[in-house]
């Protein structure tokens, strides 16, 4: 099992230059993920929500406040840390098994490691027999499925996901949730969810974030004390979907007035 | 299941359709020489065409003459395509050179291939040199600019790709840049190679010394030996055509990763 990293959110806020006047896209966010956590982060667009993320990844710089991961300022990017956007980003001048062997080009792991490394997560995220194939040749869901592997196979302590199922079809999407949470239970590091889809934060989260725009800021987190695996039909998770949803759509109608 | 459409002939169906015009071109050209329509020296019947081959072939002049001209559009392409990729690397990756040196690149490019034959002449001469500067310069402009561009377009959601996992600016630029500038550069390589061959020709009719496809032509020309005349253009179609086949197909080999539709031509 990979180790899960704590991360630490302290009073994060940003703000973006637009044609002269500062617009706030982050308002003093502040949240403590434990390790091994799983936690989903719900909200209308333009709340912020994937600037968050690409803020934690290190893609995007420049924010008030703190990120600590186990106690520590991120600076940049780094191996530690593992994203899956919602498209693929999959090179396709390269196999599925190329594709995956990305993650570990600087992970200073001899030859023989790698190759085990690849076949353990092509053998996790179920595509044994693709490891040749071209990604022109792989069905939506399947390109995703690569992207996990190759977020996955460095063992970073925290896996970021950004609306990584928002561009597959509605089957895909909840076959590809199970999977998530197969995987999740087995790895064990800590996963930070993006989604619109309240459904699947709720199968998916520890805990919701309910975030809302304009500034983005955190309106309230939801605890899910539900057993896994989440069976979406019973009383219980309804009665936390539904709590989620009134959060949300309560803000909805308020801006809607 | 073997349907009277797969039996041949008619498995060749779309081959003999795209032959039967220049077939019935030089039926019609054979029977204009038979006929007598015309007394005209310039009317050569086409078996005269063949003798000529048969008789510069087995004379070794012809593969003197076609071996020359292959080596200087082999050299020039040589050059001018290493050249070319690698200016258009370097060029392509910082902005700056982008915003600096783009409009100049965009305008030289306009400047017509021939006129550098003086500038060339007076600076390497009246000999092979000079042709193979002139073949060169062909092949480095498309391979620039089509590097040039393709480096300068690379999706910035690979780049992301490599900060995520730290990839350090030499890997980026060996493991994503180049490789998705790749169709950028063939297309440029595709089009150095016509111009390589046109080049080759034109540098042998304005620099006439040494032996070439050119001078066969131009000798034919001169004596109005049209069935040279005539043989010199069939091979540099033929020459053209190969060319082309070549291309094609190391596109198919490198670029398979394209997938069936966009390699379709």
């Amino acid at each position: 099992m990979a180790h899960a990293a704590t991360l630490q959110i302290q009073q994060l806020s940003k703000q973006f230059d637009v044609g002269g006047t500062r617009l706030p896209v982050l308002e003093n966010i502040n949240l403590d993920v434990r390790p091994g956590e799983f936690v989903s982060i719900v909200g209308a667009s333009g709340c912020g929500k994937s600037t968050l993320l690409r803020l934690v990844i290190g893609l995007d710089t420049g924010y008030d406040g703190a990120i600590l991961l186990d106690g520590k300022r991120i600076a940049g990017t780094g191996l530690e840390r593992g994203i899956v956007f919602q498209e693929h980003r999959l090179l396709p001048w390269l196999t599925v098994r190329e594709n995956i062997a990305l993650g570990l080009v600087n992970a200073g792991v001899s030859e023989r490691e790698q190759r085990e490394a690849i076949r353990e997560h092509i053998v996790l995220v179920q595509l044994e027999g693709f490891e040749d194939a071209y990604p022109y040749q792989l069905s939506g869901g399947m390109s995703q499925r690569v992207a996990i592997a190759r977020a996955l196979v460095n063992r970073p302590e925290v896996l970021l996901l950004d609306e990584p199922l928002g561009a597959l079809d509605a089957l895909t999407r909840a076959h590809l949730q199970q999977e998530l949470q197969r995987i999740w239970l087995r790895e064990g590091i800590t996963m930070i969810l993006v989604t619109h889809d309240v459904e699947e934060a709720v199968f998916l989260g520890d805990r919701v974030v309910v975030m809302q725009p304009r500034p983005g800021r955190i309106k309230e987190i939801l605890d899910v004390p539900l057993a896994h695996p989440r069976e979406r039909g019973s009383a219980e998770f309804a009665a936390v979907k539904d709590a989620v949803l009134h959060s949300l759509l309560g803000e909805e109608a308020r801006q809607a007035a | 299941m073997q349907t009277s459409l797969s039996t041949p002939p008619w498995r060749y169906r779309r081959q003999l359709r795209g032959a039967a015009f220049p077939l019935t071109l030089l039926l019609l050209w054979w029977a204009a020489y038979a006929t007598g329509w015309t007394e005209s020296p310039l009317l050569v019947p086409p078996q005269k065409v063949v003798e000529t081959f048969w008789r510069l072939a087995a004379g070794g002049e012809l593969w003197h003459a076609l071996g020359a001209s292959l080596l200087r559009d082999l050299a020039g392409l040589a050059i001018g395509s290493m050249a070319g990729v690698a200016a258009g690397i370097v060029l392509g990756l910082s902005r700056w050179s982008r915003l600096l040196v783009g409009p100049t690149l965009h305008t030289v490019k306009q400047i017509s291939l021939f006129a550098w034959i003086p500038l060339i002449m007076v600076w390497f001469g009246l000999g092979e040199t000079s042709k193979i500067v002139f073949v060169s310069l062909a092949v480095f402009f498309p391979l620039l600019l089509n590097t040039f561009e393709g480096v300068g377009s690379v999706a910035p959601e690979f780049v992301e790709v490599a900060r995520v996992f730290a990839f350090t600016r030499r890997q980026l630029i060996v493991r994503v840049v180049i490789p998705a500038a790749l169709p950028s550069i063939f297309t440029g390589f595709q089009l150095a190679l016509i111009y390589s061959w046109l080049a080759t020709l034109g540098a042998e009719y304005m620099l006439t010394s040494g032996p070439g496809i050119g001078n066969l032509l131009t000798d034919g020309r001169e004596n109005f030996w049209m069935d040279q005349v005539l043989l010199g253009v069939v091979i540099v179609g033929v020459i053209g055509f190969i060319f082309s086949a070549l291309a094609g197909l190391l596109a198919r080999r490198l670029l398979r990763w394209r997938g069936p539709q966009a390699n379709r031509s």
